[in-house]
């Protein structure tokens, strides 16, 4: 591939998930709304198509409050450090079989490895803010995130004994060979994985380090205008990330019956899933923390193993 | 794959984390032009609910946060080799699941360790 032409294709997908994250966002408030039986927004555009356009323009307009007491340098690069590794995530996903960006063969291990960056962004933000709030929501993040990054790695582990490889190609295309997705044979690791994703980007039920209620907003309270908007971007990239990588290794990517393209496919099962998220945001109350480490470290990451064990067994037992 | 091909996909990589850190700045940057700058010190001081902030923030915290750390990195590197074995399971056949079942145990004893230990517990 020319350099060029990767330029280009970077660039092209920035836009396109400017403008995906745009629409989750409405997504989510327009399914929240409906299911509190309220409208959502609907006063910016038809059905309120344009409300997350107004709303990022008027983060830009506002003042950009930097607190005297805060860690300039740390407080300028925590929302970037939170951003850019959540967009780089997006360098290696496979949209249908002849679109998809670098074809790794450590495809999983660098989409792991890196989307934990953001974990720092989120310390630095709540470190350098010199603000309580800022501080117990970021310290909370940070353990809860570490907590259900463990069962989360684990999870993704039995489908890559069953395929064999961390390449995100090889699992579609293994997928497509054996005729069935893998939410089927890996049903325990589909839930583990649907809960962590939830607790890994700090969604309600398990929103604690943003618990409004008590701590304001969390690691962001002191940040305002566009570098809180970036916060904000990196969370739903992060989430349409997770999403994109769930649609892959449990719903068989952009496979589907032929009457619509495969990346058709793609976005409606990425959709589907985070309305999942949508669902239960609206449905259940926030968890306590220590409900939340407990659930974390003596229920999934033992589900994981159990699921690693089994998977493996029955691999080597049916001979490879 | 030939070499070239192997090098041109971790170049697209670069240019993905390379574009992820400009947008920000350049964002930020054109932002400049658009927003009001009027800081007085009532705007500057930190957050704390109206009330006049008291002390330092960045104060030492719980230790319960600090086991958490270190369970997470026992954890994460039990995965790390995991990942490797698990991409050759089906060429290691029953030497290679044994050895890792063996491994689990031993990791799964010092979960139950933690656990009797009320490491976990929060409070």
């Amino acid at each position: 591939m020319d350099v060029i032409l990767m330029v280009v294709y970077a660039g092209i997908v920035m836009n396109l998930l400017l403008g995906g994250v745009t629409f989750a966002i409405l997504f989510e408030r327009k399914v929240i709304g409906y299911m509190q039986l309220r409208p959502g927004p609907n006063r910016h555009g038809p059905w309120g198509l344009l409300q997350t356009i107004a709303d990022v323009t008027k983060l830009l307009m506002k003042e950009d409050i930097i607190p005297n007491e805060a860690d300039k340098k740390i407080f300028v690069l925590a929302p970037v450090l939170a951003f850019a590794p959540a967009f780089a995530v997006f360098a290696v996903l496979p949209f249908t079989e002849n679109l998809s960006g670098a074809d790794l063969n450590i495809g999983i291990l660098y989409i792991l490895g890196v989307s934990s960056i953001t974990m720092l962004g989120v310390l630095m933000g709540g470190w350098s803010s010199n603000n309580k709030y800022s501080l117990l929501g970021s310290i909370r993040g940070i353990a809860q995130m570490v907590s259900y990054e463990i069962p989360l790695v684990l999870s993704v582990l039995g489908i890559i004994v069953l395929v064999g490889s961390l390449n995100l190609r090889d699992i579609v295309g293994y997928q497509e060979s054996i005729g069935i997705w893998f939410i089927i044979p890996q049903f325990l690791a589909f839930i583990v994985y649907f809960i962590s994703s939830i607790a890994e980007l700090n969604r309600s039920p398990f929103d604690l380090p943003e618990a409004e209620s008590e701590l304001v907003s969390g690691y962001h309270t002191e940040y305002s205008g566009f570098r809180f908007a970036f916060f904000m971007l990196a969370e739903y990239t992060y989430a349409i990330a997770i999403s994109a990588l769930a649609t892959i290794l449990f719903f068989g990517g952009w496979l589907g019956p032929a009457f619509l393209p495969g990346i058709i496919w793609f976005l409606l099962k990425m959709a589907a899933f985070m309305f999942g998220w949508y669902w239960l945001r609206a449905t259940l109350p926030r968890a306590r923390v220590d409900h939340l480490m407990n659930f974390g470290w003596k229920v999934l990451i033992p589900l994981a193993l159990l699921n690693i064990v089994i998977t493996s067994i029955i691999k080597v037992w049916m001979g490879g | 794959m030939q070499l070239g091909v192997y090098y041109d996909n971790y170049l697209l990589v670069l240019i993905f984390i390379l574009l992820g850190i400009a947008l920000p700045v350049v964002a930020l940057t054109f932002g400049r032009f658009v927003r009001p700058h009027n800081p007085y010190p009532a705007k500057t001081s930190p957050y704390e609910s109206g009330i006049k902030p008291e002390g330092d923030a960045q104060v030492r915290y719980h230790v319960a946060y600090y086991i958490i750390a270190l369970e997470f990195i026992i954890f994460d590197v039990e995965t790390v080799f995991m990942y490797p074995w698990a991409v050759v399971l089906y060429q290691l056949g029953w030497v290679g699941l044994n050895m890792m079942l063996i491994f689990i145990a031993i990791l799964a004893l010092g979960l139950a360790y933690s656990w009797k230990k009320k490491v976990l517990e929060w409070n």
